[in-house]
């Protein structure tokens, strides 16, 4: 049986806290004690805990809250940070994340969710820049000329999710444009 | 004048463009710009923005620079890229296109010219649009139609694909001949893309600012 994933939330409410962690449940994941605030040693801690996944709030973070960030991200560059979102963050605070949940997220999609961020994770860590079959999927997609709306719709799974594995293929194949992605599909025979 | 361009010798490429040629000697900046009639803050204004990437310059400097060049200068470097850089890019664009097999050619020679056309849009908006309106904003007339901000968000695209097409040239195309067509290919790119970027960034920091502040002024 594959090792436990470590979960550490920080998040000040109770029952939010709570209500994640039995959608998330206990058996691929391992809870860490939960936090409700960011202490300032946080970044010196983390290497103890061990997390291999960081749900936050981002509302926890002080400003500046993306230097914040980076201090933690730092501090286990291989541990997957999560953005728990129930109101509206900076666009570009919000690209630091690995991910994202949306309070609004179907349950049964929460596990799914952070099992995909860490795939990522271990991905990056060994530096493969194959695109998975999930990504070949929503590549073949993007370069059809859909949006990630659309996408999202097509694969049934949330536009967070569709947003991240674009960002990934763009990382991993060095490509922004939507034209310039359909050269990729080409060339490699997708489309 | 020597000097300057040893510190950036991509301003080489910018001289003619401002109607400044080679061959100045030991002339300082001021001695070439009075020479060729050129104002020299505008003229430092553009190698400022050329060499150094966070170059912001305020209103202050804006309100203290000699901007009736900056249109002409803009018009220049849209030829320079129309008639010089982008026949060049497509030159060794079809010869690698030749060698790359039917398939691998057809795909780079379409991804090519749909990017042309869409420069050329975008260059033919700015001169229609744009620039007339500048010329409007400095006789006076206020149009309150006339919305230019989104000139400016297509600027990042037009970047992104250039690199795009760096990335596919050097990192997908099957690459066991060619090398130096491919070379030449790449950095015939890289350089287009890099003074683009400058372009933009003359037209986001200088150009927008000083509409605006006409606009302001008009109300």
């Amino acid at each position: 049986m594959k090792p436990k994933l470590n979960v550490l939330i920080a998040e000040p409410s109770d029952i939010i806290r709570q209500g994640l962690m039995s959608l998330i449940g206990d058996e691929e994941f391992a809870f860490l004690a939960p936090l409700r605030d960011l202490s300032t040693d946080l970044p010196q801690r983390i290497p103890h805990l061990q997390p291999d996944i960081f749900i936050l709030n981002p509302t926890l973070l002080q400003s500046p809250a993306k230097m914040q960030l980076a201090a933690i991200s730092q501090a286990r560059p291989q541990m997957a940070i999560v953005a728990l979102v129930y109101q509206y963050i900076e666009p570009q605070l919000m690209q630091s994340f690995k991910t994202i949940i949306d309070i609004r997220e179907q349950g049964s999609k929460v596990p799914q969710l952070l099992r995909e961020c860490c795939q990522n994770v271990d991905d990056t860590t060994e530096e493969n820049y194959d695109l998975s079959d999930r990504e070949s999927e929503v590549l073949v997609l993007v370069a059809q000329g859909n949006s990630s709306k659309e996408i999202a719709d097509k694969l049934n799974i949330s536009i967070h999710t569709v947003n991240t594995h674009r960002k990934n293929i763009t990382h991993k194949t060095g490509i922004k444009s939507v034209a310039g992605l359909a050269v990729y599909a080409m060339l490699h025979n997708l489309v | 004048m020597a000097d300057v361009i040893a510190a950036n010798h991509n301003l080489i490429l910018v001289m003619p463009r401002l109607g400044i040629p080679l061959g100045f000697g030991e002339q300082s900046v001021q001695e070439v710009c009075d020479h060729y009639k050129m104002p020299v803050d505008f003229v430092l204004l553009i190698f400022n923005v050329y060499t150094f990437d966070d170059y912001n310059p305020d209103d202050n400097i804006l309100n203290q620079t000699s901007l009736q060049h900056l249109v002409p200068y803009l018009m220049t470097s849209h030829q320079y890229y129309v008639n010089e850089r982008l026949p060049h890019i497509e030159r060794h664009l079809i010869r690698v296109a030749q060698h790359a097999g039917e398939r691998y050619g057809t795909i780079l020679k379409t991804f090519f010219s749909d990017y042309e056309k869409e420069v050329l849009e975008h260059f033919a908006a700015e001169e229609h649009e744009v620039f007339p309106y500048l010329h409007q904003l400095l006789a006076g007339n206020r149009d309150d139609r006339m919305v230019v901000a989104h000139f400016v968000d297509h600027h990042a695209d037009l970047v992104d694909k250039l690199t795009d097409l760096t990335q596919i040239v050097y990192k997908y195309l099957p690459g066991e001949t060619m090398t130096e067509e491919l070379n030449e290919l790449v950095f015939g790119i890289l350089q287009l893309s890099s003074d683009l970027q400058k372009h933009a960034k003359l037209e986001e920091k200088v150009l927008m600012p000083y509409i605006m502040q006409l606009e302001r002024s008009l109300t």
